[in-house]
């Protein structure tokens, strides 16, 4: 694994004279997320100059590749051997890189069922702020040897280290899936779907569209698992809901644009709006949020919520104190173009309660690995 | 390996004895009489864990009964610059809750209350000393579970299996501690309570609640933590297979993989081991075949018969001497019988017995095991073969008698041999026990210099100044050093080619 190439004592000589210099780097992939986290317009160090699949066994459920591979190119490697991955991490644009998607560790549909990036990640590769070039864990499911530092990049939007090369598990694509759809109340949605998820049945995923306002929205279903699962499921599911199935492929296409947020409730942001994005646990039911536009999304069974309303700082302070309340928390995912680009995009450590501590381990956590603070862009504050 | 009072001398008698009695003093007044020990005969059986070879007498051992009285203790210890060894069920089996001679143990035993269970979000908020098995119990009357279920669950603590990541026979499906939960609240070594993670999908900042997972107690003192539950499935059945060469039942186990087919469990015998548990349980072992996979199915009742009709094409194209799926759930636990009891088959057949706990990837399997084929008769050992085949995790049980200093001596070479092994396949040498004291070695050849630096760099940004169980899983330079002159005079060379990822 530790081979060397001549871009990565590129990358290490552009990391250290940033050390010497003073200066920032902003790491980035394909640019497809570059309007996620906090705004960094500093020196770029482009990831895709180390590009490739380094080792894929299909019966080894691993993939290890370089930062700078596309993500489609990765996704499609596995689709010749009927695998996935799992979590179904988003793309938002043609030139997604793997190292990208690692950084943002965001997460599609099927995140509610089988967990999150960071639960897939087995070993990482990685260029400190010292230019020293590391590796932690590995390339198997079980490994307790040292602290797991390959799963704090997921969702580090590169301000711990470069990520070189990540090895990561997959999972065989599911033998048989169904999607279905019904109108129902938001609540009632939350109600079922939690009910469900607590009994022995194939859901995989959830996505509820409506209005804040109450009254019945869209809910569409995903079943994944063996064929006799599924067909099992369907009818019990659906009289349950007055449910329908989808065609496959418009469930297939819809899927994809929830994932990508092509949808309606995500196009068309408003000028002075923004995007927030909602995590909650799942005890969590309707909310109102004043201000908010009409239609909002709710995936991961009610634990992902997508909520469009005005970009001010009154605004997002509400949302964050409702999500806060409710055990959860709150970010700016995307702002319209009027919108202040230097906002705060995320809720802070300080600002949430018992976790005020952990702001002074991650600092110290950051310059461990980044002591003159190269990779300190705050993007992920 | 050098024992250990080679490495560290035990300091003066009456310093230590003029240090505990300033610690006893100390921690008298928040705790209550019966929560403090320090006299020789209470603290004995706090002087090891599960791995017995390595022993330590402690200053003193603090058994809080809640929270506070943990924040105090440590807050006590961090002003007196005392280092603290956490410790749970103290089943671990590489000694990460060894004491310190002039430290104290801080047991988490008697926080042993579940405090909720919600159905309706399928989470347990419990304590650290709430055994595993004892979940799963609570909640088994809502038709839920907790999934990671560690050999030793009836006794290991969930506080134990959040500092050792811990997993499972079942963890190939339902993935290891890190993937069951949500969030531990925890205490700093400077009294400070922290939480990690938490009921919502993700929590702000990094993900510090996945580096808290098999930390060994190193980072913080966990002191509550959220598991997340999971539907029970309706059925599991168990195919029971015989190979007559140990590379085809490898070969097996990647073919089921291969066929995109995740069983519930996917584990595997040695002939010897086979041998010593059919005496043991009578489960009725194919005892001419020099393998046997376990591979179970769970699910609803359909999903179950297509799957192991799947499993069954698979392990007949395998080339298996014989298969026998499991009629009931009576046959089922009959079947899984024998590898649960391994390791106390293995305890009748010698005095004492090593157990490793290397992961490789799963092609290797026959390499591994031929090569430890070749170790027994190098070290003059027996040693038995189980491993959780499904994700290459290996527990080799060498085979010795500890009354003879020389046979330990060959046991413990033995076992690192075996490690040096695990990684020069591109394995790892722990996948669940943890390094704790024992492995700390082995540390200096799956890392370099630069990662074992950045575990420093972790450790002191939860616990700059290295109080929490300091001298555990992360060896020091020195150490390394020391370690690397020692193999290359015993003649061998600590694999400085080794690939280390």
């Amino acid at each position: 694994m530790s081979h060397s190439h001549p871009q990565i004592n590129a990358f290490q000589e552009q990391i250290l004279n940033a050390a010497k210099n003073k200066t920032l780097l902003s790491i980035k992939g394909g640019g497809t997320k570059s309007w996620y986290g906090n705004p960094n317009s500093h020196t770029k160090l482009d990831t895709r100059t180390y590009s490739g699949i380094l080792e894929y066994q299909p019966e080894e459920l691993v993939i290890t590749a370089c930062a700078g591979t596309p993500l489609k190119e990765i996704e499609a490697a596995l689709k010749e051997k009927n695998q996935v991955l799992a979590f179904e991490p988003p793309h938002f644009g043609e030139k997604a890189t793997f190292g990208g998607a690692i950084a943002a560790g965001l997460a599609g549909p099927g995140r509610i069922t089988v967990g999150n990036f960071r639960d897939f990640v087995l070993g990482a590769r990685i260029i400190d702020g010292k230019g020293q070039d590391l590796s932690f864990g590995g390339k198997v499911m079980k490994n307790v040897a040292g602290y797991d530092v390959s799963r704090l990049l997921p969702g580090s939007l590169g301000t711990l280290a470069l990520l070189l090369e990540a090895s990561v598990k997959v999972l065989p694509k599911p033998a048989a899936t169904a999607t279905l759809r019904c109108q129902i109340s938001q609540e009632k949605a939350l109600k079922i779907l939690n009910e469900w998820a607590g009994q022995p049945l194939p859901l995989s995923a959830s996505c509820w569209i409506g209005s804040t306002t109450g009254g019945d929205g869209e809910l569409t279903f995903r079943l994944a698992g063996a064929a006799a699962a599924v067909k099992a499921a369907i009818p019990l599911m659906s009289s349950l809901v007055m449910a329908t199935e989808v065609n496959p492929e418009t469930a297939e296409h819809f899927w994809n644009d929830l994932r990508e947020q092509y949808l309606s409730a995500f196009a068309n942001l408003g000028a002075d709006q923004t995007l927030y994005r909602l995590a909650l646990p799942a005890a969590c039911g309707p909310l109102t949020i004043t201000g908010a536009s009409d239609e909002i999304v709710l995936e991961w069974h009610g634990q992902q919520r997508w909520i469009t309303a005005p970009g001010n700082e009154a605004t997002f302070k509400a949302i964050k104190a409702i999500a806060n309340s409710h055990g959860g928390h709150a970010t700016r995912f995307r702002q319209g173009a009027n919108v202040d680009p230097s906002n705060q995009r995320f809720t802070l450590l300080s600002e949430q309660t018992h976790s005020f501590a952990l702001e002074a381990v991650q600092e110290r956590l950051r310059s461990a690995f980044d002591p003159a603070g190269v990779f300190a862009t705050k993007r992920l504050p | 390996m050098i024992p250990m009072n080679m490495v560290t001398p035990p300091p003066e008698l009456a310093a230590i004895s003029a240090l505990q009695s300033k610690l006893v003093a100390a921690l008298r007044p928040i705790l209550p009489e019966h929560a403090l020990l320090w006299e020789p005969e209470d603290t004995i059986p706090y002087e090891c864990d599960g791995l017995a070879a390595y022993r330590r007498m402690p200053l003193a051992v603090a058994l809080p009964e809640t929270e506070e009285q943990v924040a105090q203790i440590l807050k006590i210890c961090y002003s007196m610059q005392i280092p603290v060894v956490p410790r749970g069920s103290g089943t671990g089996l590489s000694g990460g809750a060894m004491p310190l001679s002039q430290g104290l143990v801080l047991s988490l035993a008697k926080l042993k209350k579940i405090i909720s269970i919600d159905p309706f979000t399928r989470t347990a908020v419990v304590q650290p000393g709430v055994r595993n098995l004892a979940i799963s119990e609570a909640v088994a009357h809502l038709g839920l579970y907790y999934a990671p279920d560690p050999s030793s669950q009836i006794a290991c603590s969930i506080g134990g299996n959040v500092n050792e990541n811990s997993g499972g026979v079942h963890c190939l499906k339902y993935g290891l501690t890190l993937h069951n939960v949500l969030r531990v609240r925890g205490i700093l070594m400077n009294g400070e309570i922290v939480e990690f993670g938490g009921l919502a999908p993700d929590a702000p900042g990094l993900d510090l609640l996945a580096i808290m997972m098999g930390s060994e107690g190193m980072l913080a003192v966990v002191t509550e933590v959220t598991v997340k539950l999971v539907a029970k499935p309706k059925l599991a059945r168990v195919i029971m297979a015989s190979f007559d060469d140990i590379e085809k039942g490898g070969n097996a186990v990647a073919a089921i993989i291969a066929a995109g087919i995740i069983p519930a469990g996917l584990e595997m015998m040695d002939k010897a081991t086979t041998r010593a548990v059919e005496e043991f349980v009578h489960a009725g072992y194919d005892l001419d075949a020099a393998a046997i996979l376990l591979c179970e199915s769970d699910g609803t009742p359909e999903e179950v018969a297509e799957e192991i009709e799947r499993m069954t094409k698979v392990l007949e194209e395998a080339g298996a001497s014989g298969i026998q799926i499991s009629k009931d759930e009576g046959e089922r636990l009959k079947f899984w019988s024998g590898r649960k009891n391994a390791f106390p088959a293995a305890g009748r057949l010698a005095p004492d017995y090593y157990c490793m706990d290397g992961t490789i990837p799963r092609r290797h399997i026959a390499t591994l095991l031929k090569r430890i084929q070749g170790m027994e008769e190098k070290y003059g050992l027996g040693c038995l073969n189980v491993f959780h085949a499904g994700d290459g995790n290996m527990h080799p049980l060498i085979l010795f008698n500890g009354a003879d200093q020389e046979e330990w001596h060959r046991a413990e070479e033995f076992g690192t041999e075996i490690l040096e092994a695990c990684v020069e396949l591109g394995g790892t040498i722990t996948g669940e026990h943890g390094v704790g004291i024992e492995k700390i070695n082995s540390m200096c050849v799956q890392f370099g210099e630069g990662e074992r630096e950045s575990f420093w760099g972790v450790k002191s940004a939860f616990d700059p100044e290295k109080l929490l169980n300091p001298d555990k899983a992360i060896p020091t330079l020195s150490r390394c050093a020391e370690y690397g002159r020692m193999r290359i005079s015993g003649g061998q060379l600590p694999h400085p080619e080794l690939e280390r990822f």
